[in-house]
């Protein structure tokens, strides 16, 4: 079942058309991988599924994009932060904001209007938990989260995303900032976390995209070249262009 | 003919230049620190033996300045520690407020258009010289507080509104960089929770620039402190403060005139001699004992802040 369905979608920075006529439609509780060469419009894209675009002076969206069972035109949506609690995103530097972790998780948790401080202890913990490193800094609550490492910094920056319970969440090259060890930890998060998110993930990385599963799409100049299975387009790729790029011929 | 090249090129004295650009760089740095410190000796050492010779405490609490009396000078500047306190506290609060107001203003809110004239003429008000700024005071804010108020407009009052003029464009200057060296990513990360712009940059961005926002402060106060000549002009320059707590608290303090510590020195050096004229080196220790206090409580209030615009 489609929990995002994205139709006849063009993007345009000025006089520049990002991407052209995307169709896609994007499974529930699953997760979604964009590869492609740098600058094809990966990013681009997922900007458009929270519409961060909006901040961009001369950026320009038209076709459908409609969100979960209500098939919500997130375009028609007047405020723009009833969209962004239900669609997550996860940066590609860790922006873990220059205050203590426990107000990390709470800042949008308080913004969407939880007062009672048992409830932000409890999604504070919980949040924590689900990327697995509440054991890691439950003693440090109070300590700025700037004081952490790349990895785990990135991990609270999920939780701090989860904490609101998104349907959706949008990570673009997630791990592209970080050591190996970071980069496996944050993959098995994100496999655990499919079960009960919608995912999307852009990735530069192609191992990353097999092991991760579920869909794939390949990006080609602002265009979706192919998009299926993740293990049929690695293993089968039906175009051209999609099996020269997994064989590194180009990108 | 056939010598080959290498002969064709002289071999550069990379080594000597090296040395002589890194000795001519530390002896033009050391210049600098060198005059902060014969700043400091002269100033200390004819200050502070005034000091003990009037006895510390009557320099520091006496409440009489009356360094001309044949038989028993007073040296009493607790009016003008006062007067320069007092002013520097009511135009740091209203200059910084206004002034950072002003910078988030246009670090995020201004329209383009209006961006470059607004910009030009708050640098332009930072280098419009003080005795201007003092012309002004004498042109419209005395008569002002003249015509609407109790007294002769020379009071404290003028003081503090004209240093608040003076200290905004320190204050909107630096603390406008200061917001401007947030990394984008703080702002970005707030509006993806959901955030709207203006609470991204109220309860995000502003907080994270504030360890630069808080050296413009520092800095826009020092500037108060200092400030001479407008006050000298504006002041009413009598060295008097109020005599009990009651009178402390009313608004009648705002209409009197008064001496600051740097007017009391401009004002008096020109004709001091002998123990007044070391007392007034004494003023000068106090004034300069206030900026370093300033100073270290700008490195203790930013220990544990990270400052963007050194790091970038
Ligand atoms: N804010 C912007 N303004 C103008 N052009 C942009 C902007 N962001 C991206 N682009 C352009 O859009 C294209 C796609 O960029 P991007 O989505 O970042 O690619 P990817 O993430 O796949 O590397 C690039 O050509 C890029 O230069
Ligand atoms: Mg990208």
């Amino acid at each position: 079942m489609p929990n995002f369905t994205i139709k006849n979608a063009n993007l345009y920075y000025s006089d520049f058309q990002a991407l052209k006529d995307i169709n896609l439609n994007i499974n529930d509780k699953n997760i979604t991988t964009f590869i492609g060469p740098s600058g094809c419009g990966k990013s681009s894209f997922l900007r458009c599924l929270n519409r961060m675009n909006d901040l961009v002076d001369g950026a320009r969206v038209t076709g459908k994009f409609l969100l979960g069972n209500d098939e919500t035109d997130i375009y028609k949506i007047s405020d723009v932060s009833e969209l962004r609690k239900r669609v997550g995103m996860v940066f590609q530097k860790p922006n873990p904001f220059p205050m203590t972790i426990y107000d990390n998780i709470t800042y949008g948790a308080k913004m969407h209007g939880i007062k009672d401080k048992k409830k932000l202890d409890d999604i504070v913990e919980k949040s924590l938990r689900d990327v697995a490193i509440w054991e890691e800094v439950k003693d440090r609550l109070k300590k700025s989260a700037l004081g952490l490492s790349g990895g785990q910094q990135q991990r609270l920056c999920i939780a701090r995303t989860i904490a609101i319970e998104p349907e959706v969440l949008l990570m673009d090259e997630p791990t592209s900032a970080l050591d190996p060890i970071s980069t496996i930890k944050i993959e098995d998060l994100v496999g655990n976390l499919k079960k009960d998110y919608t995912i999307v993930m852009v990735t530069h990385n192609m191992q990353q995209a097999s092991r991760l599963g579920g869909h794939t799409a390949f990006f080609l100049n602002g265009e979706i070249i192919e998009y299926s299975k993740t293990s049929l387009l690695f293993s089968n790729p039906k175009e051209k262009q999609t099996e020269d790029y997994i064989t590194g011929r180009f990108g | 003919m056939t010598k080959g090249v290498s002969n064709t090129f002289k071999k550069r004295n990379v080594n000597l230049t090296e040395t002589i650009a890194k000795i001519f760089f530390l002896v033009c740095s050391l210049v600098s620190a060198l005059t902060l410190f014969i700043i400091i000796y002269f100033i200390f050492t004819n200050g502070v033996p005034a000091m003990f010779q009037v006895g510390f405490l009557d320099f520091i609490t006496g409440r009489t300045w009356a360094p001309e009396h044949n038989y028993a000078p007073q040296f009493g500047m607790l009016p003008m520690l006062y007067a320069s306190l007092i002013s520097t506290f009511f135009a740091f609060i209203i200059g910084s407020r206004i002034g950072k107001w002003c910078a988030i203003y246009l670090a995020f809110f201004c329209p383009k258009k209006i961006y470059k004239p607004l910009k030009t003429m708050i640098e332009l008000l930072g280098g419009i010289p003080s005795v201007i700024y003092g012309f002004f005071g004498v042109a419209v804010i005395v008569p002002f507080l003249r015509n609407n108020f109790p007294g002769f407009g020379n009071s404290l009052l003028a003081v503090i509104i004209i240093l608040s003029m003076m200290v905004l464009p320190t204050v909107i200057n630096l603390s406008e960089a200061a917001l401007r060296s947030v990394p984008k990513h703080f702002f970005e990360g707030a509006l993806a929770l959901g955030s709207t712009k203006t609470e991204a940059i109220f309860e995000i961005v502003t907080p994270a620039a504030r360890a630069g926002i808080n050296g413009a402060f520092v800095l826009g106060i020092g500037r108060a402190v200092g400030e001479t000549m407008a006050v000298i002009m504006v002041a009413g320059n009598v060295s008097q403060m109020p005599g009990s707590i009651s009178e402390f608290f009313s608004t009648s303090i705002f209409f009197a005139p008064v001496r600051t510590m740097t007017t009391g020195i401009a004002l008096e050096m020109s004709y001091a001699s002998g123990l007044h004229r070391d007392t007034l080196f004494g003023i000068g220790v106090i004034l300069f004992t206030i900026i370093i206090i300033l100073n270290i409580s700008l490195t203790i209030l930013n220990r544990n802040e990270t400052n963007y615009a050194k790091e970038s």
